[in-house]
């Protein structure tokens, strides 16, 4: 594929990031969330930021498998997405869900394994947005951006415990999510595995034939 | 040196530089507006608008909450939930574990011809009709909170009778110390059943006493009208001061026996589920506090009340008992 006018595109892909928050408002603003508007919102800014957080999973894979190398130049804004649901799903807790009751919300954190998991994969995403700058890349060095940004792993694994814990029994939607999760990690293990093989063939660590 | 063969695209034929640039600005457009549209479709397949409500049958000869020993109105300051959030906000997992999907999927449940069989431990075994079984007692209009596990709550006007006075029919016998419930297995009529989301068919049980106490009824109506399938029709237990799932929808089966009886979600977590699942602001769920609630269509919350607000009535029947053990 060759690589699209990057400008358009962004301004493409940051207008479709904005569709569900603004479905999500209208739908709220007219009152078509449901019987429980503010679980729905959790929940799908939840699953939302779960979206996003593979959709940037999903450059590095598919950069290998085509060889289309401009996918980079997308993945800060969808990454940053990701960032902007996670925290819409944070303040519904925060705000609608405990109205900013700090003890209320450190006794949830400390004691149920649910939430706890739910807020470090949270929190984890908050240096990944504030380096996110060329300005900070710079300042960190590449390899040092690169090893920090790999927390993104972290995030989505524990996004994904979090989200397969705070369901009661249908957990069909939430084991998807880690096959899904599982194939992009995966596909980096084998790669990785396989291109260090390859360089130790070429290194000339060879069995001699017998 | 090379000389240039001529072009065979003559000039004329070079798309004009204007013309090119308003193409490529409606194929933009284009793109733009398919890919937004598409991510608002593919949105839209998650958030599905509620359905219009499908009304019941009206329910003649309901005795309205008289004033006096068994009292039933609307709690002051608690108004009552509105028809179309009753029905189409229900866990029925034998239809959908979606709570918004229940409603649809439970459409064409089919609660006519309908038996309910009461056996076990008791004098006069006995299989009732539906028509019949309603005729055992008054139907009274009782308005009840709902405080479902999953912190939000109703307060819905039920129309039913007193357990008890199903039990006082086929009269239990003196081993009898609890009485356990089935709701129908049929997958044909209940999809979801196929699924192994729980163990089918479901189960609750009650102890003997939490049945036959004046505030545990069988609901067959609500706001007046039989029950829509969604909400556990043709029969539905109710018991108010306990989480929702203890209130076993259409139901089949009724035994009586001497010991604690198998509970479907015990069964399916039991360290977050157990047999009495009394509402108690201070026994929390390993996932959430149970302190607080979100009654359907408030903003704020609400605190829990011990025994969901029937404290006077039940505690009672548990005195001297270890609630948090015997969550």
């Amino acid at each position: 594929m060759s690589a699209p006018d990057i400008n358009f595109t962004r301004i493409v892909l940051f207008t479709n990031g904005l569709v569900p928050a603004t479905l999500l408002a209208w739908d709220a603003y007219q009152g078509k969330l449901g019987a429980n508007p503010i679980e729905f919102a959790t929940r799908a800014t939840g699953v939302l930021t779960l979206v996003f957080l593979f959709l940037t999973l999903a450059v590095t894979p598919l950069r290998k498998l085509t060889g289309a190398n401009w996918l980079v130049k997308f993945r800060r804004l969808v990454g940053l997405y990701a960032f902007f649901y996670g925290f819409l799903h944070f303040l519904t807790y925060t705000w609608f869900d405990k109205f900013f009751n700090a003890r209320e919300i450190v006794e949830d954190v400390s004691n149920r394994p649910f939430i706890t998991v739910g807020m470090a994969s949270f929190l984890l995403l908050v240096p990944l947005a504030l380096t996110s700058t060329n300005g900070m890349i710079k300042r960190l060095g590449g390899k040092r951006w690169a090893k920090l940004h790999k927390l993104t792993y972290v995030a989505a694994i524990g996004g994904v415990i979090h989200y397969y814990m705070g369901v009661k029994a249908d957990t069909t939607v939430p084991l998807l999510f880690a096959v899904v999760l599982a194939v992009l990690l995966g596909y980096r293990w084998i790669k990785s595995r396989m291109d260090a093989a390859t360089k130790n063939s070429t290194l000339g660590i060879q069995t001699p034939p017998r | 040196m090379l000389i240039k063969k001529p072009d065979d695209i003559k000039s004329s034929e070079i798309t004009d530089k204007k013309l090119y640039l308003t193409r490529r600005n409606f194929m933009r457009g284009a793109a733009f507006a398919a890919s937004t549209l598409a991510t608002g479709f593919v949105y839209r397949q998650f958030a599905v608008p509620a359905p219009p409500p499908v009304k019941g049958e009206k329910i003649e000869h309901v005795q309205t909450a008289q004033a006096g020993a068994e009292s039933f109105p609307p709690p002051p300051g608690e108004a009552l939930t509105s028809y179309q959030e009753i029905t189409n906000y229900n866990n029925f997992y034998e239809f959908s574990t979606g709570k918004s999907k229940v409603a649809t999927a439970a459409r064409d449940f089919v609660t006519r011809p309908w038996t309910v069989s009461v056996e076990g431990l008791v004098q006069k075994p006995r299989v009732f009709d539906l028509d019949d079984l309603l005729k055992i007692a008054p139907l009274e209009e009782r308005v009840y909170r709902m405080r479902c596990v999953e912190r939000w709550s109703m307060v819905i006007p039920w129309v039913g009778f007193p357990l008890g006075k199903l039990l006082q029919q086929v009269e239990p016998l003196g081993q009898a110390k609890y009485v356990a419930f089935q709701t129908l297995h049929d997958p044909k009529r209940m999809p979801n059943q196929r699924s192994g989301v729980l163990e089918w068919p479901y189960v609750e049980g009650l102890r003997l006493d939490e049945a036959l106490h004046p505030l545990t009824i069988l609901a067959s109506g609500l706001y007046g009208e039989t029950l829509p399938p969604q909400n556990g029709a043709p029969l539905r237990l109710v018991v108010p001061w306990k989480y929702g799932f203890k209130g076993i929808k259409s139901i089949v089966k009724i035994t009586l026996t001497d010991r604690v009886p198998p509970t479907t979600w015990n069964i399916a977590a039991p360290d977050e589920y157990g047999f009495y699942s009394n509402v108690n602001p201070r026994v929390h769920h390993p996932r959430w506090s149970q302190a607080k609630e979100r009654r359907i269509g408030e903003f704020s919350l609400r605190d829990t009340l011990p025994f969901n607000g029937y404290a006077e009535q039940v505690a009672g029947l548990y005195a001297g008992m270890d609630l948090r053990a015997n969550f």
